[in-house]
């Protein structure tokens, strides 16, 4: 598989943290789990080996989206939930770039969702870290489209009314090539699946789990202890402590470990099906890691192979012959 | 063969009208490509359904296409016909109060039944009722003699009686002298993969040519001679296709690839369609999946240092504001182009309209100011999207170009120009640290205040950007009071201090009255303002391209004035005519509006009226 950085230059020495680091103040509240997931990313990006300059950090609107101030790289603090459209014109003009999109669940799955989907199902080689803590922090306090049904807010003080989203399902449902789920207090398995994420050709999508101590807290409490989670690698049978993911009559429920036949995960299977069942399983342990990383042609380098092919079969175009065009006649 | 008579005339107005499957957009842009060719100027107003097929037969689904050609420069598509081709009752009935007195009907009687009189409306026969009484009426079943025509193809009846308009083409290059062979090479090309249909089109056109110039119908033919035009070449162009090349022109002349990302909708999509065309320009376009989207990614691409376009119409622009007000605050350059459409809402897609230059001026939140153009003419969309660009790339700003449905799909000659002509565009992208050894993003340029354009990719000039406030100089977030109220009006002066050259008038001397205008009213202000000087009228005429920043010139041209005159395609909410709003606030000179939203071009007759009313009238 081509790599999603493989048009992408390399520093040609090594980088450290410091180098990613802006000399901007960071200004989320103490305790938010923004931080670890900065953290994350500036402990990931040197071992990227990239050129600084040729990576482009895009967000929208949201507690979340004040990330790509805190990194020395270029950045675009945009307008809410369109980022990813912003993110398709840089990518389509320019291959040479790391494309990474930083977004929240109320930017990337309410007022920006037509723009998230359909990244999704074009493939544009980009990142996009959609960071849930399934509440909306920056407007203080109120539901958002992962919210739990029921959850008491400042907008909904007789509880939240809405079904929720799962966006795992959710981008598998758009046809995503790369979706993965983590969490921010996992450094090492959060740093694991951004590497991946990035090297992925076409448009990866990673939830991170994020906790808000202010408005949500302990949101995620289950899956931050080891019987909460159940991790994904491919091509392993999934199972976590005494417990294994079966499959009976095509549903997949946990059963205890012992005499069980777990299912083996296969990420790069081409039918999305599994890895949907596994986004929604029940039963009070959440899978984490990557669920789809499958090759499909990235919109961007499509578009830019028919611009190419057209420039190679008919020539660079000539303006004046253009302008004179087929029917053109002379006044003397 | 009858002798037939050659008339010579100065000028002839022709509307093709027909069901909207009947072909008449295709038959009468033949017309006029065999009219450029004849070397008479020209100037052409489609005119059509918003609903792809409406019903057959009814006045809903009548499609025309009128065309007035010259033996002199012609201004507008004429205000009557005179001459009407009606190729079913409806086509007959929904043209027929346009027709001047004494002109001239061609039907085709084939749908003339009971039923189809009916379904447009027609208690009896026109044909039989004494209706068409006063006009020179030529009767014939076009259908009839097309399906004899191209027997020998094969074709089903459905595909035979289609090609009745290349009959009537046919038929009607004969009358005014239009050559053929344009026409039937055009035929060869389009239809080349379906040799049945290319043979049976050809055919048909042949045949109407012949039944011209066989039958003792039509006893006479006119000729047009050529208009004089200055030495050069020429072609004709349609006010979208003249802007999509100008986008092209405006991407070579800079040196940079051309983004556009664009959502499709009438009548700007066949701005997307003919830029999809030209990706060997180095010419990338985007459907995206809504208009937010479309500007969206335009943007992107021009941080990455494209040039970002993108495309739209009516309601489109007013999902756009968002995103323009994010490239207001990123100072890039962008370039936005809406062909107006009569509105509000979902309003008339396919008819005309100048009521969105309030919106391009104010409609965004906060105070986001953009420099507006507004091109005149078909050909002037060219001129217009280059000069659009190079004020973008310039001064490091979105800018909103104005076309508007009647100038989109209008045709007219142009005269091409060669590339070497056209300004050469300097994106000057940053390279280097600005200020010692450090960048900083919003240090400005001291004479257009531009920003640096410093693309991803650009070693040591990494640094970020947003729609928050930015710092001057830095570019950091910056909530302070002072920092704000700086940079609110620093986005103003840098608007403000575009250099707009001065304003042309056209005044042969001592005029009392001033006609401004702006977009695609030049053709009939132009028209009606020869029209009253013919009548001894002593009026002059001014055209603004540049609607933000206003000419430096323009107050004192204004006050020079005894009478002011602004024609204006909207009503301006009760203000006047919305550019009559802004030049009356601005430079508190009594300027007269006159308003029209009928969705079609101004009548030169109504303007002439005008004019007269203000020179001669309430003084």
């Amino acid at each position: 598989m081509s790599s999603g950085l493989s048009l992408v230059p390399l520093a040609g020495k090594p980088q450290n943290r410091k180098e990613y680091t802006s000399d901007q103040e960071v200004r989320w509240c103490p305790g938010c789990g923004d931080y670890a997931v900065l953290a994350a990313v500036q402990g990931m990006l040197p071992t990227l080996g990239l050129r600084r300059e040729n990576i482009a950090f895009i967000s929208g609107i949201g507690c979340s989206s004040r990330f790509p101030y805190y990194l020395d790289t270029y950045g675009m603090h945009s307008i809410h939930g369109r980022a990813p459209s912003i993110a398709t014109g840089l990518a389509v003009s320019r291959p040479d770039l790391s494309v990474w999109v930083v977004t929240g669940d109320g930017d990337a799955l309410s007022i920006g969702g037509n723009h998230l989907m359909h990244a999704l199902r074009r493939n544009v080689n980009m990142t996009i870290l959609l960071f849930n803590n399934r509440i909306y922090g920056l407007t203080k306090g109120q539901y958002s489209p992962t919210s739990t049904p029921g959850k008491v807010t400042k907008s909904t003080p007789a509880g939240s009314i809405d079904h929720a989203f799962n966006p795992v399902s959710l981008a598998l449902g758009a046809e995503a090539s790369f979706v993965a789920r983590t969490v921010d207090s996992d450094r090492a398995h959060l740093t694991s699946v951004l590497l991946a994420a990035a090297q992925h050709r076409g448009t990866s999508l990673v939830e991170i789990y994020q906790n808000c101590p202010i408005f949500n807290d302990d949101a995620f409490a289950a899956e931050k202890t080891p019987q909460g989670v159940l991790r994904l690698e491919h091509g392993q049978p999934v199972t976590a402590g005494d417990w294994a993911v079966v499959e009976e009559g095509g549903r997949l429920s946990l059963s205890p470990l012992a005499g069980a036949a777990p299912i083996i995960h296969d990420a790069q299977a081409p039918d999305p099906s599994r890895a949907f069942a596994l986004s929604r399983l029940a039963g009070g342990m959440t899978p984490v890691g990557i669920f789809r990383q499958v090759e499909r042609p990235a919109y961007d380098d499509e578009a830019r192979a028919q611009v190419a092919t057209a420039i190679s079969s008919r020539g660079r175009g000539d303006l004046d012959s253009l302008l004179r065009g087929p029917d053109s006649w002379s006044r003397d | 063969m009858t002798a037939t008579v050659l008339r010579t005339l100065d000028r002839v107005v022709i509307r093709f009208a027909g069901d909207s499957g009947d072909g008449m957009q295709l038959t009468g842009d033949r017309f006029a490509a065999g009219t450029a060719v004849s070397g008479n100027d020209l100037s052409t107003l489609p005119n059509f359904p918003a609903e792809i097929r409406a019903p057959a037969g009814t006045l809903s689904g009548v499609s025309s296409f009128q065309l007035h050609f010259a033996d002199h420069d012609v201004l507008t598509p004429g205000d009557a016909p005179d001459v009407l081709v009606a190729m079913n009752p409806a086509a007959l009935r929904a043209n027929l109060r346009d027709l001047a007195a004494g002109g001239t009907v061609i039907v085709d009687t084939h749908d003339f039944t009971k039923r189809n009189l009916v379904k447009a409306g027609y208690p009896a026969d026109p044909l039989a009722d004494g209706s068409l009484d006063g006009f020179t009426v030529h009767r014939a079943d076009l259908t009839a003699l097309t399906v004899a025509a191209v027997d020998e193809f094969g074709l089903s009846r459905k595909d035979a009686s289609r090609a009745k308009n290349m009959f009537t083409l046919g038929l009607l290059s004969w009358m005014y002298g239009r050559p053929a062979e344009p026409t039937l090479d055009y035929l060869s090309k389009r239809f080349a993969a379906k040799p049945a249909l290319r043979d049976a089109n050809r055919a048909a056109f042949t045949a109407g040519w012949n039944y011209g110039e066989t039958t003792e119908a039509f006893a006479v033919r006119y000729e047009i001679p050529p208009a004089p035009a200055p030495a050069g070449r020429y072609r004709t162009i349609t006010g979208n296709l003249a802007l999509a090349y100008g986008i092209v022109a405006a991407g070579d002349r800079s040196g940079l690839p051309v983004f556009l990302g664009s959502y499709p909708i009438t009548p700007a999509s066949d701005v997307l369609h003919e830029l999809a065309k030209l990706k060997h320009f180095d010419v990338t376009t985007f459907q995206a999946e809504d208009e937010i989207a479309g500007i969206g990614a335009a943007l992107g691409a021009a941080w990455g240092g494209a040039l970002g376009v993108t495309t739209t119409s009516g309601p489109g622009l007013a999902l756009k504001g968002e995103a323009i007000g994010l490239a207001t605050m990123l100072e890039l350059p962008l370039l936005i182009c809406d062909i107006q459409r009569g509105g509000p809402s979902t309003g008339l897609p396919t008819k005309t309209e100048q009521a969105d230059l309030l919106q391009a001026m104010f409609g965004r939140n906060g105070e986001a100011p953009v420099p507006v153009l507004a091109a005149r003419s078909p050909g002037d969309c060219f001129d217009t999207a280059v000069e659009a660009v190079r004020i973008a790339v310039t001064y490091r700003t979105p800018v909103l170009l104005l076309s508007d449905g009647y100038i989109a799909n209008g045709a007219e000659p142009w005269a091409v120009p060669s590339a070497a002509s056209l300004p050469v565009i300097s994106p000057d992208f940053a390279t280097g640290p600005n200020e010692g050894d450090t960048f900083l993003p919003y240090l400005r340029e001291p004479d257009t205040l531009a920003r640096p354009w410093a693309v991803p990719g650009t070693p040591g000039l990494e640094h970020r950007i947003g729609g928050i406030e930015k710092a001057d100089r830095t570019g950091d977030i910056s909530y302070d009071p002072a920092n704000h109220d700086k940079m609110v009006r620093l986005r103003q002066a840098k608007i403000d201090g575009i250099a707009v050259p001065p304003t042309f008038v056209d005044d042969p001397g001592s005029s009392d009255l001033l006609v401004i205008g702006w977009g695609s009213t030049y053709g009939p202000i132009g028209a009606a303002i020869r029209q009253a000087r013919a009548e001894g009228l002593k009026v002059a005429q001014a055209h603004l391209r540049y609607l933000n920043p206003l000419p430096a010139d323009l107050g004192e041209l204004l006050r020079r004035y005894p009478r002011v005159l602004l024609p204006e395609m909207n009503l301006g909410y009760g203000y006047g005519g919305q550019l009559a709003l802004l030049l009356r606030s601005k430079f508190l000179v009594d300027v007269q509006s006159h308003t029209q939203v009928n969705g079609q071009p101004f009548a030169v007759h109504d303007l002439v009226e005008v004019i007269r009313t203000q020179v001669k009238g309430d003084r």
